[in-house]
């Protein structure tokens, strides 16, 4: 296979597997959580909740100040891989072809800033797994993984736009391949909190608002 | 004998639920939740990080309630729980935390990390890995009808007493009243003062009460184990006493877990609502205060501090009543940097300081309180849970820290204005 | 016949064309090739001495576009010279004869030159029902091709059908088209792409393959002078790409002021060829320069691409399709699971066993 074939083909059943098997397998673990399902509350609520719950979703995302460092490389690199994914102008071609709707993209110099800031955020948390002591001794070969499949597209893709390594048609190749990987991970390894974390701020939001408890 | 390996696997299978299974999901094994517990910051020994309580639980949903999980085990890349795993995790479980749910509080991603220690509980006893102490509690507050095992015969003896003090008549067992009290084990034989005080506030008060010989006990070993059976037990008596003495409010005294017990998790537990209200009794205080009923004279010139007990506050929701109070008998009252729902748990909860292998750990513990004060300051620790105040002065004591504490109820009673001749 | 041949040099004279006309010649090849200023004396050199070369030129399915592209029938170019150091013995646009006389010439130079002629071929070969899609006298393209292959020195697919199946290979590929590296592979080929080539690479790899031999290839066959840069890497447009701004119509305000024609669909970035250098039309433009974004015409399965005016970016097929399926089959799998997950759940249910306080040393109630 040369390199626009490979391209080709991660352009096109590439994408059409991963697709499906992103798609297929989050829907699927959504149902499983929600199969599940959650006792009625007996007692005497202070209030309903609901809306605690969906203020829950938006409220347990600032951030507590006092692990800073962690808290910051890890807000870096999400926000950072928002932005990429959502505001690099070639894939804001990508989103229009799918979704249809289209918004502007941001100037490559801003996205090289956050590819960058994020690389480094990212090897930061990852030099803190082996560090500290509590990440140590939780880590896993599914957190490694995930970060490996999260981290691959970053490097990628700076590396295909910026035409360093392989010629830029094989670099772009493993760009959108690496990408296809992440797609595939996610409803198969923690990567699911993606999705999930509403799901989990909404139940822990809504028992504290029937309780009237602060969170 | 029910309780076997078996029927803990069994337990863990009935108790999760869609919210354990959205925590399972989206936890990231980031390990901020142990930034969050004393065990951890006072140890830094980074076993006690509190999700790690609850792995057993987490490979039995993956493994049971999901499909990758299921190949996962069918492939030999997950391995089954094991009797060792679940005897392993009682130290996590149970005698290493007091569930006070400031885990809950700092998880990103939402997940209600003590909710799932409490469950993770659950399957631990139905293993029959329960430590003794709670079971023996448990039986003792059953068959004695407290948890300390004292007869009513004994409290008879100390309402005996209050009533001489204070020349006002307390009621056993009398209906259509306001109020059912219960009170824990710890005020009866430590700080009986509180009958004494009640009496003296809700004659003040014009509110009519009653105490209850069959269900007079507020502490529930039921909980503390997970055992939601023996849990509901000990509620359908307090339920039952209610109902047949037709009182419509039932308070819950100076106890965190009583509060969360009997205000939360009982009508859950017996499988229906109740007919009638649950009150901390400090917010029954508040409540009079409110009306204008609680009048209060002089005030507290020191400096003073408030410890907010984990269950009642932070997990119970019981935060503003007792700021109201104390503002009202002190000129001086000064919170701790963590405060309310922040506050720090004193390491005596959860059923923890009845754990003897417990106890070195819990004097370690005991640190992140005891700096807690120092940096304020202050000669007075007010609070409004009797097992906080023991732990507290314990605390105090291997310190040598120059330290009183105080129950809110009482201090609130030291100031009342009496206007009604007895 | 044979060698009737003489020197080129007084062949040249006796078709008026000038020292000067051919030194010219030499250096826009040479120069083309970025090549020494002293091998275009050395190929000047070698060019005049040699006897012409013969050369077989096989047309299976194509379009006759690389032909046009090479010859310019209406205005000979430069690069139309390269006729005058090469005897085509083959070409069935070019060639007098036709029939069985054009068969039989084409086997007497095969014959005469064996193993010593170059073969150049356009055009895909069909290989469906036996390759009866095209054919040539009666002999399928397949046939002919092997047949005419064995006694070649070497052989040049020119243009991106015989280099790499072309347009006949677009899906669904009804004839089962194929290129000439898919079928010979015991002879060395050069691969000049192009939808068509641009004239000057194809004369001038001619030239140096006369000259110095087969030139410097990449991994996919192609002279690494002419094809080792994309499109991108030298278009005049970049400034306007780094700078992100970006036509988003053809006649909006950016195409208008020459913006990058990325959003357009342009393949610049992925497709190897000189248009940006060497151009159209004796250097006129192409299409980047004339507002149309490159189509990677001289790249493998350009028309299967994902389509010509969506960017390199876009996924190939329609994703948002498949997503709603990939739903559908979640949900149904979710229901499936959550089935599971109830009869679990029922079964634990059947089987606890209350914890009393018996078990925990009590009295049974």
């Amino acid at each position: 296979m040369n390199e626009i074939e490979l391209l080709n083909w991660a352009r096109g059943p590439g994408l059409a597997y991963a697709t499906i098997i992103m798609v297929f397998g989050l829907t699927l673990r959504v149902f499983e959580i929600l199969s599940l399902g959650r006792a009625e509350e007996l007692a005497e609520v202070r209030g309903s909740g609901v809306s605690d719950g969906w203020k829950m979703i938006f409220k347990r995302s600032l951030p507590e100040p006092r692990h800073w460092k962690l808290i910051t490389a890890s807000y870096i690199f999400h926000v950072g891989l928002l932005v990429i994914i959502f505001f690099f102008i070639p894939h804001t071609q990508f989103f229009r072809d799918v979704f249809g709707v289209f918004w502007s993209g941001w100037p490559n110099y801003v996205i090289d800033f956050f590819t960058v800031l994020s690389i480094a955020a990212m090897m930061y948390t990852l030099v803190s797994r082996f560090v500290d002591p509590t990440r140590r001794i939780l880590s896993k070969m599914s957190d490694y993984f995930a970060w490996v499949v999260t981290f691959l597209p970053l490097v990628t893709g700076y590396m295909a736009f910026h035409r360093l390594g392989m010629d830029y048609t094989t670099m772009l190749a493993v760009h959108i391949l690496s990408v296809e990987l992440l797609m595939i991970s996610l409803p198969i390894s923690k990567l699911t909190h993606a999705i999930t974390f509403t799901m989990a701020r909404y139940y822990t939001g809504s028992s504290n608002g029937r309780r009237g408890i602060q969170s | 004998m029910s309780t076997s390996f078996e029927q803990g696997i069994n337990t863990l299978k009935q108790v999760i639920d869609a919210p354990i299974a959205a925590y399972f999901s989206s936890c990231t094994n980031c390990g901020l939740c142990s930034r969050a517990c004393i065990f951890y910051t006072e140890t830094e020994n980074p076993k006690y990080t509190p999700i790690r309580r609850v792995e057993p639980m987490r490979r039995i949903w993956e493994q049971e309630f999901t499909l990758v999980g299921k190949a996962k085990k069918a492939l030999g890349l997950s391995k089954e729980v094991t009797e060792q795993d679940l005897k392993d995790c009682v130290e996590l479980a149970f005698e290493s935390c007091t569930t006070c749910g400031r885990c809950s509080m700092v998880c990103p991603v939402g997940n209600d990390i003590v909710y799932m220690i409490r469950r993770m509980r659950e399957g631990l006893t139905a293993a029959g890995l329960a430590p003794k102490s709670l079971q023996d509690a448990a039986v003792r507050t059953m068959e004695k009808g407290s948890v300390m095992g004292f007869p009513m015969k004994t409290l008879e003896a100390m309402v005996k007493a209050a009533e001489k003090e204070t020349g006002i008549e307390i009621n056993i067992d009398k209906p259509d009243v306001d109020y059912l009290l219960l009170l824990s084990s710890a005020e009866v034989m430590q700080f009986n003062e509180i009958i004494a005080s009640l009496a003296q506030i809700f004659k003040e008060a014009g509110v009519s009460w009653t105490f209850s010989s069959i269900a007079h006990e507020a502490g529930n070993p039921g909980m503390h184990m997970g055992a939601s059976e023996i849990e509901a037990q000990m509620i359908n008596r307090i339920v039952q006493a209610a109902e047949e003495l037709n009182i419509k409010n039932v308070i819950s005294p100076e106890c965190g877990h009583a509060y969360m017990a009997i205000r939360w998790e009982g009508p859950n537990v017996i499988g229906r609502p109740y007919p009638f209200k649950v009150y901390h009794i400090i917010e029954v205080l508040d409540k009079l205060r409110e009306q204008g009923k609680l009048k209060t004279t002089g005030c507290e010139l020191e400096r003073i501090t408030f410890h907010d007990p984990c269950q009642a506050a932070r997990r119970g929701g019981v935060n503003q009543p007792q700021r109201n109070l104390l503002n009202m008998v002190s000129s001086n009252f000064i919170e701790m940097k963590d405060s309310q729902a922040c506050n720090w748990c004193c390491g005596g909860g959860g059923g923890v300081n009845t754990i003897e292998k417990a106890e070195p750990l819990m004097k370690k513990v005991f640190n992140r309180k005891r700096n807690q004060i120092e940096e304020l300051d202050v000669t007075t620790v007010v609070t409004m849970c009797a097992t906080c105040r023991n732990t507290l002065e314990e605390g105090i004591e291997n310190n040598n820290m120059n330290v009183q504490v105080l129950g809110l109820t009482e201090l609130v009673a030291n100031h009342l204005l009496k206007e009604k001749k007895s | 016949m044979s060698d009737n041949r003489q020197q080129l040099a007084g062949e040249l004279q006796r078709h008026g064309i000038s020292r000067r006309t051919f030194l010219k010649f030499c250096t826009s090849m040479a120069s083309a090739m970025a090549l020494t200023p002293a091998a275009a004396a050395e190929m000047a050199e070698k060019l005049v001495k040699i006897k012409r070369q013969s050369v077989i030129w096989l047309s299976f399915q194509e379009c006759t576009g690389c032909t046009e592209s090479i010859t310019r029938a209406d205005k000979p170019s430069l690069e139309s010279l390269i006729f005058d150091f090469i005897s085509l013995d083959y070409h069935h646009t070019l060639q007098a004869a036709s029939g069985d006389a054009a068969e039989l010439a084409r086997e007497q130079a095969m014959h005469d030159n064996a193993g010593k002629y170059i073969l150049v071929v356009d055009g895909s070969i069909p290989l469906k029902d036996g390759g009866v899609y095209s054919t040539i006298a009666g002999m399928t393209n397949l046939d002919m091709l092997k047949q005419v292959a064995k006694g070649a020195a070497a052989i040049v697919a020119i243009g991106s059908c015989a280099a790499f199946g072309g347009l006949p290979k677009a899906s669904p590929n009804p004839t089962g088209a194929v290129s000439v590296s898919d079928i010979i592979h015991d002879k060395p080929i050069i691969n000049i792409p192009g939808c068509p080539p641009i004239p000057v690479v194809m004369t001038g790899v001619l030239a140096h393959v006369l000259t110095f031999g087969i030139p410097e290839l990449d991994d996919m066959g192609r002279p690494k002078a002419f094809y080792g840069d994309t499109i991108h890497d030298r278009c005049y447009r970049r400034p306007f790409y780094d700078r992100g701004e970006f036509a988003k119509s053809f006649d909006d305000d950016g195409a208008r002021k020459g913006w990058c024609l990325y959003e357009l669909g342009c393949k610049g970035p992925t497709t190897h060829n000189a248009c940006a250098t060497v151009k159209w039309n004796n250097g006129t433009s192409f299409p980047i320069q004339s507002g149309h974004g490159c189509l990677g015409c001289s790249e493998p399965d350009f028309w299967d691409a994902g389509g010509f005016y969506k960017a390199i970016s876009t996924g190939i097929g329609k994703p948002g399709q498949w997503a709603t399926g990939a739903l559908a089959a979640g949900a149904a799998a979710g229901l499936a699971s959550a089935y599971l997950n109830k009869v679990t759940k029922s079964k634990a249910e059947k089987d606890h066993q209350e914890v009393t306080l018996e078990d925990m040393g009590g009295k049974h109630e």
